[in-house]
């Protein structure tokens, strides 16, 4: 049975674990490429106040299918085997670990742009909301039309940071 | 129609629930969001017209012109920041 290709997990995930999972017993593949996203202890807008903790709420079921669908679309895109995201929610502190992308391919040009679509894509249109806890109080995370902009150079127009 | 509304992050505090089962003529993700708009001030804050809210239906993103069928599942959110 094949591997879930997404999970939406409160746990940590070991990147070594997920890489070979993810490889199998597939000889084709030549190139693995993965990301993972950290939890910084700067919040971008308030670069003096130090972020405690982070808390990500998501929208059960939601998450899922649109992962899935972005993975979809990067398996019509590029020449690709293997696709796996892992991404955490709940409570989380700096340097935690917060999402994993990886890819695997026969040579290294698909799994890297595979990796960087898929993130492009999550940052924009993944029902996930980021709250930072500070000495200053809670804040939610405000998105940013740069990531909106990441995703247009794939031909996806994004649309959510926008008013 | 019956439907069901959910409610995420900021638009959930300012709604002041996760969400809701609804009685609603509204045939549009855009009316539903007019009707929400005006029927308490709850919504008038969190779902006002200038504000960056997100909607999907039945789970999928949509914009506001998304026709609503009896017994679908509808959610406003903001703009997303996962990753």
């Amino acid at each position: 049975m094949q591997p879930a290709r997404v999970s939406i997990q409160t746990a940590d995930f070991d990147v070594a674990h997920e890489l070979a999972q993810l490889r199998g017993a597939d000889a084709r593949v030549g190139a693995v490429c993965s990301f993972i996203g950290t939890v910084r202890d700067r919040n971008a807008d308030q670069p003096d106040a130090a972020v405690q903790a982070m808390e990500l709420e998501h929208y059960p079921g939601m998450t899922e299918r649109a992962i899935e669908a972005m993975i979809d679309q990067a398996y019509a895109r590029f020449d690709m085997y293997g696709a796996r995201v892992v991404h955490r929610i709940g409570v989380l502190q700096a340097r935690d670990q917060i999402v994993l992308v990886a890819v695997t391919s026969a040579h290294r040009g698909s799994s890297f742009q595979a990796c960087e679509f898929l993130m492009d894509y999550l940052k924009t249109q993944a029902p996930f909301w980021k709250k930072e806890f500070t000495a200053q109080g809670a804040v939610w995370v405000d998105a940013r039309v740069h990531d909106d902009v990441a995703l247009a150079r794939w031909g996806i127009v994004a649309s959510n940071a926008g008013p | 129609m019956k439907i069901r509304v959910r409610y995420f992050a900021s638009v959930r505090e300012a709604m002041g629930c996760n969400g809701e089962l609804l009685q609603t003529d509204a045939a549009t993700l855009g009316a539903l969001r007019a009707e929400l708009v005006t029927r308490n001030a709850a919504g008038a804050d969190a779902l006002a017209p200038g504000r960056a809210v997100r909607m999907a239906l039945d789970q999928v993103l949509c914009d506001a012109s998304a026709a609503l069928t009896d017994g679908c599942e509808v959610a406003f959110f903001p703009p997303v920041t996962g990753g």
